[in-house]
């Protein structure tokens, strides 16, 4: 059974158009990386996908509808939706006396343990830890309900770099061994790169891509090619190009062009350093930033003048 | 606190919590959050016991010249501190409840903590019933508890100052009698009769973006002024003072409320009375909208 399986999603805000039909399917297991950037529906559709905002089109998550459905989707369903939502006023220990009272999948004593492994103290307030305790103290929380979806919206905005590499790594160490699904929508794409097994990337409202990671290993190459090969390597048709530390660094789509031979690996190997992109490369490419434009062109002119 | 929660932990699968439990958890977590619910009428009590105590040194000479009138007036002048602290916690706690509803459902968007309380397995209606049960129970539950302890200890603080003068307060002031009045008047009165008041506020609060004191304030004024305007009438302001004012007849007494039985319920406020249901029926369909409305609202 599809975790999320979403037909010709919906959503206008007014006459501002927030999710212009969307089609997803996430089946159940997967970590999927949602990437857009500000104002692309990120957060509209994941708050679809909890059921705290009406859609029009269809929508299933664990085989409910969202919406009707939500009080009992909760039992299943876990979020952190932005950093800092806890409440200033609560105490460390009526925070777990609360969630553990009021659900029944969570296990007090799993969210202990993880709080020891911090300098958390029980009788603190909210409102006396730092940013990144209090997503501690969330993260402890919600990994010690045993929910079959976990979806987080920027749960690392404006945390220091230790504090999200111990996010994710808790994520990883602590959460992924079972069978659970998760969604994370972030702009700090790096860090999660490699805990995702699928990546989408969302724009205006609409899905612009969506592959599986493995897919994108073997599909997706990046170039950086030797000075003097780069005419070459544009003939093959880059999908992106860019400048880095005076080298043209091209993107390309090795399944692009089927009818088109002679594009792959070993070749490609030939004018240049091959690497698998970034995920914030590959985003570049897909929604924009044309090959050749602004930012290139001063770039190209650095080896010239170094040379 | 902390006991029947880790006895359901260790079965965490399954176990299935109930409605009432998620609700009394709500409510727990209600008074959690508003300390000021109680520490207030508390605070105020304690001064009314601090005040009494000091001014129990003229006791003796207030009941001998108060001997002298007849016994009605005599009731009313000793009696007068006792409905004067009941009246003063009642007015503390009614305060607080009206702080307290617009608050309820405000606070929790502007602080962006909805999101939070919207990631429990806990609906809509559980949360708003929670925090519509503050008003309608908590609060007159525990004004009560609190007068009847802080009166008990003022007539226990008189009765140890008038030993061996051969006087009494009590003879005069009927404790258990007293009691019973004001359980009717808070429990009926301020959590029922007042319930379309609380429902109103607590539905400006899931409803309004900024500054609920005054939506919850200038639409009753606009009403009131566009119906004077049209018709030249006040019935609107008419029928708010009746649901102040407990009905008619309390407003009839409005200025010479200076005995508990004053406090007892008017006929209006009875159950027999369609008054009453309607205050409930609209109350109830406050609440309903308060209901839709914070399953629509996010974080402002």
């Amino acid at each position: 059974m599809a975790c999320i399986e979403a037909r010709g999603l919906r959503k206008a805000f007014g006459k501002t158009i927030a999710l212009d039909g969307i089609d997803l399917r996430v089946e159940e297991g997967r970590i999927l990386g949602l990437i857009g950037p500000n104002g692309a529906g990120k957060t509209t559709a994941l708050n679809a996908i909890l059921g705290l905002t009406p859609y029009q089109g269809e929508l299933r998550v664990l085989g409910r509808d969202p919406w009707s459905e939500r009080d009992q989707l909760m039992r299943d369903v876990c979020f952190i939706s932005d950093v800092a939502v806890l409440p200033r006023w609560i105490r460390v220990s009526q925070a777990l006396d609360y969630v553990d009272g009021v659900h029944p999948r969570f296990d007090r004593a799993k969210a202990e343990g993880f709080l020891t492994k911090t300098t958390i103290r029980r009788n603190s307030k909210v409102r006396e830890l730092s940013k990144g305790m209090v997503t501690q103290l969330h993260l402890a929380l919600v990994m010690a309900i045993d929910a079959r979806l976990l979806v987080l919206d920027e749960p690392t905005l404006g945390l220091d770099i230790l504090y999200r590499k111990q996010f994710y790594d808790s994520l990883l160490n602590d959460y992924l061994d079972r069978n659970r699904t998760i969604v994370v929508a972030t702009h700090q794409v790096e860090e999660i790169q490699h805990v995702l097994t699928d990546l989408m990337f969302i724009d205006r409202g609409r899905i612009v891509f969506a592959r599986s990671m493995e897919e994108v290993e073997s599909r997706y190459l990046e170039v950086i090619v030797h000075p003097e090969k780069v005419a070459a390597a544009r003939a093959l048709k880059p999908m992106h190009e860019r400048q880095a530390i005076g080298r043209s660094v091209l993107l390309f789509d090795l399944k692009f062009d089927r009818t088109r031979d002679g594009v792959d690996r070993q070749q490609l190997a030939t004018l240049g350093d091959v690497r698998t992109p970034s995920i914030a490369d590959l985003f570049v490419a897909v929604l924009g930033d044309k090959p050749g434009e602004k930012p290139g062109d001063r770039a190209r002119q650095q080896p010239g003048a170094a040379q | 606190m902390s006991t029947p929660a880790n006895a359901i932990s260790e079965v965490p699968m399954a176990a299935n919590i109930s409605p009432m439990r998620r609700f009394c958890w709500s409510v727990r977590r209600e008074l959690w959050e508003n300390r000021y619910l109680y520490i207030a009428p508390l605070a105020v009590a304690a001064l009314i016991v601090v005040g009494h105590a000091l001014g129990l040194v003229h006791l003796p000479d207030k009941l001998r010249a108060a001997s002298a009138l007849d016994a009605m007036q005599q009731q009313e002048r000793i009696g007068q501190p006792y409905v004067f602290a009941a009246l003063l916690l009642m007015f503390t706690t009614f305060l607080v409840a009206m702080f307290y509803c617009l608050d309820a459902l405000f606070g929790e968007r502007r602080d962006r903590s909805i999101l939070f309380w919207k990631s429990l397995p806990v609906s809509d209606l559980t949360t708003v019933l929670a925090k519509a049960s503050i008003p309608f129970v908590v609060i007159p539950m525990l004004t009560w508890v609190i007068t009847v302890v802080t009166l008990a200890i003022m007539l226990l603080l008189a009765g140890g100052r008038l030993l061996g003068t051969g006087l009494s307060v009590s003879s005069h002031v009927s404790f258990s009698q007293t009691t019973w009045i004001l359980f009717f008047h808070l429990v009926v009165g301020h959590g029922f009769w007042y319930a379309p008041f609380w429902g109103w506020l607590l539905l400006v609060s899931a409803w309004s973006r900024r500054a609920p004191y005054l939506w919850a304030t200038l639409p009753l004024l606009a009403v009131g002024l566009v119906e004077k305007i049209a018709f030249n009438t006040s019935y609107f302001g008419g029928w708010l003072a009746y649901r102040f004012m407990g009905g008619p007849e309390r407003m009839q007494h409005a200025n010479t409320t200076s005995t508990m039985a004053h406090l007892a319920l008017t006929p209006s406020q009875s159950l027999a009375s369609p008054g009453f249901w309607f205050g409930l029926a609209l109350a109830a369909a406050f609440l309903f909208a308060a209901v839709h409305l914070r399953r629509y609202q996010g974080p402002i």
